[in-house]
């Protein structure tokens, strides 16, 4: 998108006033997932399967139904014959397939069937009267053991056009890119590393679990009330699963408790709608934890290998590197994605990566910021570490010489525009972090990363008040405090208080179509919109102040949140502030809105580096982060607080991937560690202060230029702490998570 | 579900052994009522023993040892000075347990009872000497601490039996305790390995020591020979390094989520040593 009126300088934006739901939020006044009922609500519970891989011979739900508190019990009968949709080809037979088991149940915890009654605990005593005959299949929960030829087959048929013949049915997607020719850059190297790594699933970890409230009447109109990060991909698939009209869907998105990712899709919402339109009764559904772990989206689990060739000077030659990457019994393991940001730091002549999209009996992964670059990330920063410390080379220094600049063609294809690695690297060079010295026993490493950002479908109304006070609707669940940056920049527009405006997340029925808050989206693509509409507000107010003054529209320009004549000739009249003309509004044209729809695509990829020194017990095999610093490219940070959130967040995540958390899984295929205690999560005491270093190059496709800050955060500190961890240990650090059991075994075998 | 609140340990025993099903005592309730929401378990009988006189006491007896009631929670431990003066291990060990919030309810006797080999406060106090009075239909009698689990979850309690006070041995002068446990992170997690050490010294010599090991084995381990491998040494590295080995030797443990059987082994040397440490220091006065 092309702007040709960038505004540099700052009234409102690039301050950090108090979030506007804050007060809510530390008062427990905020409505999330679970805190709406309705008269006459039922609750709704899910019978999961106990097995990794079965077939469902026979389901007799006729014991439950015959309770008396029992209003409903469904099963995968009770929902749509899902048809392929345009735009989703396949993907809404998928989703329902995950919602609702039908002829197999695919994973541990995969939803088989689901009852709504009167109270929370009849419904769960309910589901242990419902008998499921299953005829226990093979099982599969690795990666590459699910590519490997006797490898039980999850699901023929389920592999697109571009996976190569003779593979495993259970490779579903693959992808290539690259440029120049890797062997003749092999040959150019005076040290070539091959080296492969591992890391394990992981959950975004959100506080707040799935809730929803489904109300759906047999005349096919609907509401829902759920905790989502997209209320129209939850309308559009809801409807679809159901077998109604998208518009007869209502959906309103209630305070979110953390989503990372986790809660782009739909899990319960249209079992929750299902029960409710057997019963005639809202039902209301809420996941306990160990349903979250079991059957929502983590991440992708991955095994990858790395071969780049490096000369003597620290010039990266080639590179070269395979990522596996298991995402469930369904496809859309972002294989694709991880091979292409994998190396996209780099300014390279010859390079090649494949991914592959595999599936394994566990619970359809989901999006976790970033996903499928982190890996990536994790496996090549390594390679590039190890080989600094054998050529005896400074990491930033080595970084910066085959640093990506505007121009550079990128490994995935297009020449980058203006970008900010370069900027982050030299910060990190110059950060008294990277400078102070080691105790004994510790160990820094640096690390690079990159994410795409993303632009998306978007609908922004501004609506003017009488009384000159503004509110912005907004179709974005805001997860990161996007409702304070929204205010910032409609301020910063209309010239009016931030105080002053009031920012909703509109539901589905009073917005345009929105896509889902992810891709780093919103402070982008929901921030240009909102500089749209408040543009489009400004026009307007220009328009009564010169019908006003009768003068020509254009002799008014706007200044201060006033309209003021646009210079000497134009006439001379004082300013007049935004409420004067809002005051009179419904006398002199009626009512003034600013509204923008449109998909912005100029979402300006972004790069970060982080700096992490980590300690490590050589008895013990325990690792202590000891300080940490992020660096990263915000483009213009809108409302700094929230962006140093964003870095510190991906940072503390990226601590619990890389050090404790883990999906694991018995031989049997079971989830063994399906609650806090045993998913280890980072505690509060485990994480140093965070140290963050906002860059800003100015993204060229936003009027403020702005660029996401939401994903890329988590790409480097699997690599950075890795690398921290394996110079403190003395032996690379291949697996994660680098739990004390793995380091110890590692310092043993190193002797 | 049948709830009872009795007013002695006499009816409470009575009730338990009339009761058919399974039964759970209720104190603090910070296991009982998470299996019971988990569904993990399902009592037909819960038998709360909050509500009997003197059982969140704590009292120093005239001979300098201490009697605690089963719902002295890990809070009022922590918050008792001459108590943690005497037995910061056992004290430590406690207040390990869960978050701040969990402290406010969970007990010493429910950490017993549970059963878990990872049970953090159980192997400072087998270290430390620590018996409990059992109640039963045939009266009151007292059982040693590592009496108490025979496996994960089991006990040697039996039908109609409860405890009724948790007994700490005086603590005497040169003497201290200490209880290591090793987590992957710093806080609200289940010990991988966890270690106790009480002892005493005569002059810079230890001429009285328990150890226990636990998370390690089905049961809390007293384990003589790390004992043996440290009385009459001043603890000097190769005592240290004889107590490791002991320690390891001892170990029965299994791989599982929360580690391997390699890293118990080895990590139980090291705790050892470490909370041996520790011990020494507190004997000889010292901050520790």
């Amino acid at each position: 998108m092309a702007l040709d009126d960038r505004k540099t300088d700052f009234t409102f934006v690039g301050t950090r006033p108090n979030r506007p739901d804050g007060l809510d939020k530390v008062t427990g006044r905020a409505k999330f997932g679970a805190d709406m009922s309705a008269p006459g609500m039922l609750h709704g519970a899910i019978l999961r399967s106990p097995h990794a891989h079965a077939r469902i011979v026979k389901i007799d739900t006729s014991k439950a139904e015959a309770l008396k508190d029992v209003k409903a019990v469904v099963t995968r009968a009770d929902f749509a014959d899902v048809p392929f949709k345009p735009g989703l080809a396949g993907e809404f037979w998928n989703v329902l397939e995950n919602v609702m088991a039908g002829e197999k149940a695919l994973y541990d915890g995969h939803a088989v069937a689901a009852v709504a009654a009167t109270s929370a605990l009849a419904a769960r005593d309910a589901l242990k009267l419902i008998e499921v005959e299953y005829e226990v299949l093979p099982h599969v929960t690795d990666v590459d053991k699910a590519m490997a030829p006797d490898a039980p087959v999850i699901r023929e048929g389920a592999a697109d056009y571009s996976v190569p013949e003779g593979m495993h049915p259970n490779v579903v997607r693959y992808h290539e890119s690259g440029h120049g020719d890797v062997d003749a850059g092999f040959a150019e190297a005076d040290l070539v590393l091959e080296d492969s790594f591992v890391t394990e699933a992981t959950h975004q970890g959100y506080i707040e679990p799935h809730a929803c409230l489904g109300l759906l009447g047999n005349d096919g109109k609907g509401e829902l009330w759920c905790t989502t990060q997209g209320h129209w991909i939850a309308q559009k698939t809801c409807a679809a699963l159901l077998g109604i009209e998208t518009s007869q869907l209502r959906v309103t998105a209630s305070e979110i408790g953390g989503g990372f990712g986790g809660k782009t899709t739909v899990f319960i919402e249209p079992v929750a709608l299902a029960l409710s339109r057997k019963a005639n009764r809202p039902v209301k559904l809420v996941m306990t934890r160990s349903e979250v772990f079991r059957a929502t989206g983590p991440t992708a689990s991955a095994s990858m290998d790395i071969k780049i060739g490096m000369k003597k000077d620290g010039t990266i030659t080639a590179a070269r590197g395979e990522f596996r990457l298991q995402g469930g019994a369904f496809p859309g393991a972002p294989g694709d994605m991880t091979a292409m940001c994998a190396f996209a730091a780099y300014n390279l002549t010859n390079v090649k990566q494949i991914g592959y999209d595999v599936m394994a009996n566990r619970p359809k992964q989901a999006a976790y910021r970033a996903p499928g670059a982190p890996m990536g990330a994790f496996a090549v920063e390594s390679v590039i570490d190890e080989m600094c410390n054998k050529l005896g080379l400074d990491p930033i220094e080595v970084r910066l010489k085959n640093a990506a600049h505007e121009g550079t063609k990128a490994s995935y294809g297009p020449r980058y525009e203006r970008i900010g690695l370069v900027e982050t690297l030299e910060a990190a060079k110059a950060h008294p972090h990277y400078s102070a010295p080691l105790k004994p026993g510790q160990g820094r490493g640096v690390s690079c990363g990159f994410w795409f950002n993303h632009g998306g479908e978007t609908s922004v109304t501004l609506a003017l008040s009488e009384d000159g006070s503004a509110q912005l609707m907004v179709g974005t669940p805001d997860i990161g405090g996007s409702r304070a940056s929204m205010a910032l920049m409609a301020a910063e527009v209309l010239g009016i208080p931030y105080e002053n405006i009031r920012v909703t997340v509109a539901d589905t029925a009073t917005l345009g179509y929105n896509d889902v808050s992810h891709g780093s989206r919103v402070t982008y693509a929901s921030g240009l919109a909102t500089i749209k509409a408040a543009r489009h507000a400004v026009e307007k107010l220009c328009e009564r102040a010169a019908a006003k003054w009768d003068i020509p529209v254009e002799a008014v320009k706007w200044e201060n949140g006033c309209a003021v004549p646009s210079g000497p000739n134009a006439g001379d009249f004082d300013p007049m502030p935004l409420a004067d003309i809002t005051a009179k509004m419904g006398r002199t044209g009626g009512p003034i809105s600013g509204h923008f729809e449109a998909t912005p695509e100029g979402a300006g990829v972004s790069f970060g580096t982080h700096i992490v020194d980590a300690e490590v017990d050589p008895e013990t095999g325990k690792t202590t982060i000891t300080r940490y610093t992020v660096i990263q490219d915000a483009g213009k940070a809108i409302h700094p607080t929230y962006v140093e959130g964003q870095f510190q967040g991906g940072a503390a995540q990226g601590i619990g991937w890389a050090l404790n958390e883990e999906y694991i899984y018995g031989e049997d295929g079971r989830l063994q560690n399906s609650i806090f205690l045993d998913y280890r999560i980072p505690v509060a005491s485990d994480l140093p202060m965070i140290d963050t270093v906002i860059v800003e190059v100015p993204n060229p496709g936003h009027p403020f230029g702005v660029r996401g800050v939401g994903e890329t955060g988590i790409v480097p500190p699997l690599a950075a702490i890795a690398n921290a961890v394996s110079n403190a240990a003395g032996v690379r650090m291949k697996q994660l998570p680098m739990s004390p059991p793995r380091i110890l075994a590692a310092l043993k075998d190193n002797g | 579900m049948d709830y009872h609140s009795p007013a002695s340990f006499a009816e409470a025993s009575a009730l338990a052994a009339n009761a058919t099903g399974v039964t759970r005592f209720l104190a603090g309730g910070t296991d009982v009522l998470v299996q019971l929401r988990s569904e993990l378990v399902t009592p037909d009988t819960l038998i709360d023993i909050k509500k009997i006189d003197g059982v969140s006491d704590i009292t120093r007896n005239a001979d300098g040892s201490w009697t605690l009631g089963v719902a002295a929670t890990g809070a009022e431990m922590s918050e008792h000075a001459e108590l943690s003066r005497d037995w910061p291990g056992v004290v430590e060990a406690m207040d390990l347990i869960g978050s701040t919030q969990v402290q406010g309810r969970a007990t010493l006797t429910g950490n017993l009872c549970n059963g878990s080999p990872a049970a953090d406060s159980v192997p400072a106090m087998v270290a430390a000497g620590v018996t409990v009075s059992v109640t039963g239909p045939d009266g009151t009698r007292e059982v040693a601490v590592e009496d108490i689990p025979t496996g994960p979850g089991k006990t040697s309690l039996s039908k109609g039996e409860v405890i009724s006070a948790v007994n700490i041995p005086a603590r005497g002068n040169n003497a201290g305790d200490a209880y290591l446990r090793f987590i992957p992170r710093t806080e609200m997690d289940i010990a991988v390995v966890g270690v106790g050490v009480s002892l005493r010294l005569d002059g810079d010599t230890v001429t009285e020591a328990r150890v226990s090991l636990g998370a390690v084995a089905p049961t809390v381990l007293l384990v003589e020979d790390c004992a043996k491998a440290i009385i009459g040494s001043t603890l000097d590295d190769a005592a240290l390094d004889a107590l490791a080995a002991a320690a390891s030797a001892a170990c029965n443990p299994i791989d599982d989520k929360r580690g391997t059987i390699e890293f118990r082994t080895e990590v139980a040397g090291v705790l050892a040593k470490r909370a041996a440490k520790i011990a020494y220091a507190r004997a000889k006065g010292e901050k520790a």
